[in-house]
């Protein structure tokens, strides 16, 4: 089986630009562009956020698709589902609107769609092949990788810092 | 020869096709490479709503309505923030225009003082009929003494404080009335400038139309001021241009000479470096090195300068800078100010080629800099071509490819050359508009941006224009686009429609008019007012339009918002940075008809943008009873 794609998020290099839930909300409008977008009524909503920590650090968070989801647990109409390629989806029909998944969710990356009634969320945008967060961060701070690939880098670079350490 | 479909989309040049694939072979970067590495480009930029004018932020309003800040931290609104963004633009772009207006008169005095290096007056009838406009005394008076006044009296026009500026009068009483209502008359050229700057400072003017209004202000006084004066000027020292054929593309670079590529804006320094390269001491050096010649080709705006007053070739337009040094056929590319990739210096080090500033206000990294001045000009000028000439040992004949292209071509109409074209008169131009036969004029303009494909949005927008018997005047980069695809020869009057073509056929003009550099602009309004005064109508009246497909500068922004000012509808390729602000997108594109009589259209479809060009002049046609 191979080994799906997540997003990961690097921290210290995300600088609070807010591409990303600009070209999110752009991904999930009907026109698909953004001069297109800004004159959509509902307004597309994003998916992504950045937070922020005191004194200076900036943090984009999305939902992780976690593979034991908690809000795919909770929910109680049974709208929560995963697919075949390990995305955690929300079925709009089936949704209530009961918010129980914002309430279990640990990162809190769930939205409520004011005009539909329905909670919303990161569906990994399905036609593309890179989520347009991904796509649009200018300082990598997003990355779409595999867990290996991923790990597989932060070994590298922990094996550099190891052997500079040791005066290599 | 095959290119990749990459390449192919980039321009409809293939002079620039075959730079592209000759970049990609050295492992070369150009203008293209660094867009694409850009894109996506920041969404908050693209719509304007992100400012920069205080420390508390940089502030940002989100879009989409339930994300992040909708108002900046001082409380300003988008609409507040993008008008602020928006003038900020003109008062660059007019700044830019106007301190080359400054420049010339500043030649102009010293000229006029005898303290000028190699300069000289040299279209006495225009000294003296712009001595007349400003209320010189001109009966026996030397021309030196004429000039001293006329350049003291356009240099005050920067710093007046009160009263109109002189050219502005040249605008239709109509029109000026309707300045003096809308309170956007000019004052002095750079007092609108200073005013923008301050309106703009955190907690001053925080009404989206109220900041417009002063951009218009600031805009009419480059458009009818600033560019006017650098126009004018250049005529009275270089002469005013007239009818000239020269060929245009990167095929006018020649394998056996010293190329020098003069590129950026004033003519104060072209002219010279022209006079220096055809000094014969320097040609002899040229020769003792092996070349046959010294050949200075133009790039941009400064060639449009030179190839419209000598016939001096023109190598291309700005997307075109970075090829030029990639032929590795030049020995010198010498600059002066705006429109100069910073890219070059990096590109000039994988050549031979020598990256020569020579203003002190645009320095350059991996450039040289031999600072000009107009006391020494011609002395400076000598300095910089023999150093041109010394590079050409330099050369590696295996780095050297020309493209073959270039296009024979017509340039020069000023509008007094167009004046003289009709006969002396404009009434075979008017009966023409009134018969149908020209169904109206259309002024094309601007830069290159590689958001749209190279050349692609001029040409075609203008093919789409004559098509349809619209006569074309343009200036800048779409002047250059034209010119290579040969739609300024009288022979290109067979692809425009059958009343455009008898009007062009009869007086031997090409069908598209070059009426110079992008201060040049100003030519376009004289001919404007020329026609609506004959016609006894404001220019908003015309059957006339606008169009700067390829825009990308803030000196286009400023020149886009002087030609609605005139009353000239304008219809813009690339979409400028206000879609965030629903209020100044209502005020461009809507309100402004009520302000000033005129107003943007955005449509990056060039044939469709010279489709609601032609629906224009026919509701305008309809209107006058034409």
């Amino acid at each position: 089986m191979s080994q799906p794609k997540e997003i990961f998020v690097r921290t210290d290099r995300c600088v609070g630009c807010r591409s990303c839930i600009t070209a999110c909300a752009v991904e999930h409008s009907a026109s698909k562009t953004l001069f297109g977008a800004i004159a959509e009524t509902p307004r597309p909503k994003s998916r992504v956020y950045v937070e922020w920590v005191a004194p200076d650090h900036k943090v984009p968070l999305v939902c992780r698709h976690c593979e034991d989801a908690p809000c795919m647990h909770a929910c109680i109409s049974g709208a929560i589902h995963r697919d075949a390629d390990g995305v955690v989806r929300t079925d709009a029909d089936k949704c209530i609107g009961c918010w129980t998944c914002v309430m279990v969710c640990p990162y809190g990356v769930i939205g409520r769609h004011l005009e539909e009634h329905k909670a919303y969320r990161c569906d990994r945008c399905p036609d593309r092949e890179i989520p347009a967060c991904v796509d649009a961060c200018p300082t990598g701070a997003l990355v779409y990788q595999t867990v290996p690939a991923y790990s597989g880098a932060a070994r590298q670079h922990a094996s550099r810092e190891l052997v500079q350490a040791e005066g290599g | 020869m095959a290119f990749s479909d990459k390449i192919l989309a980039r321009s409809i040049d293939p002079s620039v096709h075959q730079m592209l694939d000759r970049a990609e072979q050295l492992g070369l970067e150009t203008v293209w490479d660094r867009y694409e590495k850009m894109l996506p480009e920041c969404g908050f930029g693209e719509l304007g709503v992100c400012c920069r004018n205080c420390n508390m932020g940089p502030c940002r309003i989100s879009p989409f309505e339930d994300e992040g800040p909708q108002k900046g931290i001082c409380g300003a609104t988008a609409d507040i923030i993008v008008a602020r963004n928006l003038i900020r633009m003109i008062a660059g772009g007019a700044a830019a225009h106007s301190d080359h207006g400054r420049d010339l008169a500043h030649t102009l005095l010293l000229t006029a003082e005898g303290k000028s290096g190699g300069y000289e007056i040299k279209d006495e009838a225009k000294l003296a009929a712009l001595a007349a406009e400003y209320g010189i005394a001109t009966d026996g008076r030397g021309k030196a003494e004429i000039a001293l006044d006329l350049a003291q009296a356009v240099y005050a026009e920067f710093g007046k404080q009160e009263g109109a500026l002189q050219f502005t009068r040249r605008a239709p009483e109509k029109r000026v009335a309707q300045w003096q209502k809308m309170g956007i008359d000019p004052r002095g050229i750079d007092r609108e400038i200073v005013e923008i700057m301050h309106r703009t400072h955190i907690g001053v003017d925080n009404d989206p139309v109220n900041l417009i209004l002063q951009g218009l202000k600031a805009s009419i006084a480059d458009g009818w001021g600033g560019s006017m004066v650098a126009t004018e000027i250049s005529d009275v020292l270089f002469g005013t241009p007239e009818p000239v054929r020269s060929t245009a593309n990167l095929g006018v670079l020649k394998e056996d000479q010293v190329n020098i590529v003069a590129h950026g804006h004033e003519p104060v320094l072209s002219e010279m470096i022209l006079a220096a390269a055809a000094d014969p001491d320097l040609v002899a050096k040229a020769q003792a090195a092996g070349a046959k010649g010294i050949n200075v080709v133009g790039m941009c705006c400064t060639g449009n300068e030179i190839i419209m007053r000598h016939g001096i070739p023109l190598a291309g337009n700005f997307m075109q800078q970075e090829l030029a040094i990639i032929t590795g056929a030049v020995e010198a590319m010498i600059v002066d100010v705006q429109c100069i990739m910073p890219a070059l210096g990096d590109l000039c080090e994988c050549f031979h080629t020598k990256f020569i500033s020579t203003s002190y206000k645009a320095k350059f990294p991996g450039a040289v800099h031999m600072q000009f001045g107009e006391e020494n000009g011609l002395s400076i000028a000598k300095e910089i071509v023999a150093a041109a000439v010394e590079n050409f040992g330099n050369r590696v004949p295996d780095k050297v490819f020309i493209p073959e292209e270039k296009t024979d071509c017509m340039v020069g109409f000023s509008a007094e050359a167009i004046i003289k074209a009709l006969g002396g008169t404009l009434d075979p131009l008017l009966d023409a508009i009134k018969s149908g036969a020209i169904k109206g004029i259309a002024g094309v303009v601007g830069c290159n941006n590689p958001k749209i494909k190279h050349d692609e949005g001029h040409v075609e927008l203008v093919r789409e224009l004559i098509k349809n018997n619209v006569l074309v005047v343009n200036t800048g980069c779409n002047a250059i686009a034209t010119a290579k695809v040969g739609l300024m020869l009288p022979e290109a009057a067979e692809e425009a429609g059958d009343g455009l073509k008898g009007v062009c056929q009869a007086l031997g003009i090409p069908p598209v008019l070059h009426m110079g550099s992008c201060v040049d602009i100003s030519r376009i309004l004289v001919v404007c007012a020329a026609v609506a005064n004959a016609l006894g109508v404001d220019i908003s009246d015309l059957p006339v339009a606008g169009a700067a497909p390829e825009w990308m500068s803030e000196k286009a922004v400023s020149i886009g918002s002087y030609v609605v000012s005139s009353g000239i509808f304008t219809v813009l390729g690339t979409v400028p940075p206000v879609l965030g602000s629903p209020v100044v997108t209502e005020v461009l594109t809507q309100a402004a008809n009520d302000v000033v009589g005129a107003a943007f259209a955005v449509e990056t479809d060039p044939v469709k943008g010279a489709g609601l060009m032609i629906a224009h002049m026919d509701k305008k046609r309809q209107a006058l009873g034409i």
